[in-house]
């Protein structure tokens, strides 16, 4: 079950990869980071629910166990409040910048000033 | 728990189409409107995906955050910017891209498939098992007590965000 869930986050990395790197439209660049981003959560959540936490592998970790099970999602939070920041100020640009050139293909972009 | 039975591996394995095709589409399709759309199918399904392993809350954050949130962003981007329907185009190095995600790929499938994981057992140890019952409450437990200082920071992350996006796309009447 672990590995299945593995491989479709990989899957969704790779295609991510791809469009960042393949895309001309910079919003399809900022799409692909966003499947970046989510393929890294789908494989916090399932180590999360289908790995020992490696606090409880060691010998003296302690058993308090509620608090390192949910180590995985708690991090996925975090990676969804940040790329939740990202895409806000990364659009912002985007509609800066798309104000004051006639382009927005990335190729076209290669310094930010005017 | 769920996958124990029939009903739930189809459904399992109908997400995971719809996200992974939905995903594809997003870095395929030429229209970068219909792009967007299918970058939503493709945040529900990793709802769904969540929803399935036993982690509910972060379920319906996806839909209220990407599914909401950042559609409308990426939707109203998209509709502000120009070249919407032919632009999204393959750069010079999309052959080498192509590529690397396929080498990557490989990479990565080999690597999980040979790796030995420390699995928990199939059926959870008792407070294991009572944490993954009511994620919600032991989550929001975690993030006021051990992980706090991330909290905060969190928050003050996002307020810096707003502000940047405010002053960046405000127009300047002066200038």
């Amino acid at each position: 079950m672990l590995e299945r869930l593995l491989i479709i986050s990989a899957i969704l990395f790779c295609i991510g990869l791809y469009g960042v790197l393949s895309r001309r439209h910079i919003i399809a660049v900022i799409m692909s980071v966003e499947i970046m981003f989510n393929a890294v959560n789908v494989a916090l959540v399932a180590f999360s629910r289908y790995t020992v936490p490696a606090s409880l592998r060691f010998p003296g970790a302690g058993t308090d166990v509620e608090r390192f099970v949910l180590e995985g999602q708690t991090l996925a939070v975090f990676v969804i409040v940040v790329a939740a920041a990202e895409v806000a100020l990364g659009l912002a640009l985007i509609i800066a910048l798309a104000r004051r050139r006639d382009t927005i293909h990335i190729s076209d972009l290669s310094t930010l000033r005017r | 728990m769920a996958f124990d039975n029939l009903f739930s591996e189809i459904v399992f394995w109908a997400l995971a189409v719809v996200t992974i095709g939905s995903a594809a589409l997003v870095v395929h399709l030429r229209s970068i409107f219909r792009a967007a759309l299918m970058l939503v199918v493709s945040f529900l399904g990793i709802a769904g995906i969540f929803a399935m392993v036993n982690a509910e809350f972060l379920a319906v954050v996806q839909v209220l955050v990407y599914g909401g949130g950042i559609a409308v962003l990426v939707i109203f981007a998209v509709m502000m910017t120009r070249d919407v329907d032919t632009g999204n185009r393959s750069t010079a190095v999309q052959p080498v891209a192509l590529m690397m995600g396929i080498a990557l790929l490989g990479a990565l499938a080999y690597s999980i498939v040979q790796a030995e994981w420390a699995l928990l057992p199939d059926s959870l140890p008792g407070p294991i098992a009572t944490v993954f019952v009511e994620t919600p409450t032991q989550l929001g437990r975690l993030l006021l007590s051990d992980y706090v200082l991330a909290f905060e920071v969190a928050g003050v992350l996002l307020l810096a965000a707003v502000i940047g996006a405010l002053s960046l796309v405000r127009e300047r009447h002066d200038a």
